[in-house]
């Protein structure tokens, strides 16, 4: 690989677009792709179709082209999660997201919660939580969890969510305070089949007790629906 | 931790170190790591990231000092049907070929 395409591929890694790189196997030539475009060597049509499909489904191949046999590596912009409250349990889920490869937003209007100290090098978002969301802008890409236990809070962030087309969605809280939030948001205008959505109670049922086994469960739910829906 | 590999490359590079990249291409079976997997060592031994569960990290180590010396770009297939698998097989049973290439 030459150093000047590997600075090719971070710098656009960099700024969130779509890479692949193609390396053919036996005439160890390379291509590079930025948004659809070949910018570095040169791919036939059949190539660039492959490429694409590899960035939809988020997975790296080998494949057969014309030019040869070549392996396509694909970079898609990282994976997102927003986390509405700033609370125990999110300072737990947002060092596993982190390690995940997720960059994470966490948004709570209440100062004393969303503070630097809680929550070193993450971006903190203290305004409400529908318009934080509204800019967080989730896509098939994101995940959204609301740990406040505070309808106030949690319900117009899952609001927006629902109307996104978010990968993973989940509100902690009971089955009882789950069953008044389906009501809440179906008087919002949102119909079954889109609340249904929802993971509540949030997390995989592994009989977590800390904050820490909490952030696990959810850690392992979303992974879950990121690997079954090819994100 | 750091898993940023190809980030870790560039850097060890404008470091003036020679830098290979490792890349798993295709597995079969039960290899641990995914296509695109890949792991970056330097001229001093230094190494970040995996391309198997430990098994074959040695021998692709060996093939990564030649193309930083200098040798082509190499395709290189592990697994029980290898004749190497004595030596560097995959305990697990997978299959995986590995594209190792200098960073020059």
């Amino acid at each position: 690989m030459k150093p000047d395409i590997l600075e090719r591929i971070n710098g656009a890694r960099a700024a969130k677009r779509r890479v692949a790189l193609v390396r053919f196997l036996e005439s160890h030539e390379q291509a590079l792709v930025v948004e659809g475009e070949t910018v570095s060597g040169s791919l036939g049509g059949d190539a660039l179709a492959e490429v694409e499909t590899a960035l939809r489904q988020d997975r790296s191949r080998a494949v057969v082209l014309a030019a040869g046999r070549a392996f396509i590596q694909i970079f898609n912009p990282p994976l997102r999660l927003a986390i509405i409250g700033a609370v125990h349990i999110s300072q737990a889920l947002v060092e596993m997201a982190k390690l995940a490869g997720y960059e994470v937003t966490v948004i709570d209007p209440r100062g004393a919660f969303a503070t630097s100290e809680r929550f070193p090098g993450t971006h903190l978002d203290s305004d409400w939580p529908d318009e934080a969301m509204e800019r967080f802008d989730p896509d098939r890409r994101s995940a959204i969890v609301a740990l406040t236990h505070d309808p106030k809070l949690d319900d117009p962030a899952l609001d927006v969510a629902l109307r996104s087309e978010a990968f993973y969605i989940a509100a902690l809280g009971s089955r009882r305070t789950h069953a008044g939030r389906r009501e809440r948001l179906a008087a919002l205008g949102h119909g079954e089949d889109r609340i249904a959505r929802i993971h509540g109670p949030a997390g995989l049922d592994i009989g977590a007790v800390s904050p820490a086994e909490i952030a696990i469960s959810v850690m392992a739910e979303m992974t879950a629906e990121l690997r079954r829906s090819r994100a | 931790m750091d898993e940023d590999l190809l980030r870790t490359a560039e850097a060890w590079k404008q470091e003036g170190r020679k830098v290979a990249i490792a890349t798993v291409v295709s597995t079969w079976g039960s290899s641990p790591r995914q296509a695109g997997s890949q792991l970056v060592v330097d001229d001093e031994g230094r190494m970040q990231g995996s391309v198997s569960g430990g098994c074959i990290e040695g021998a692709v180590i060996r093939e990564a000092r030649e193309c930083m010396d200098g040798a082509d770009p190499k395709l290189l297939a592990f697994g029980v049907s290898n004749e190497q698998a004595w030596d560097v097989g995959l305990a697990c049973g997978g299959r995986v070929e590995v594209y190792v290439e200098a960073l020059a």
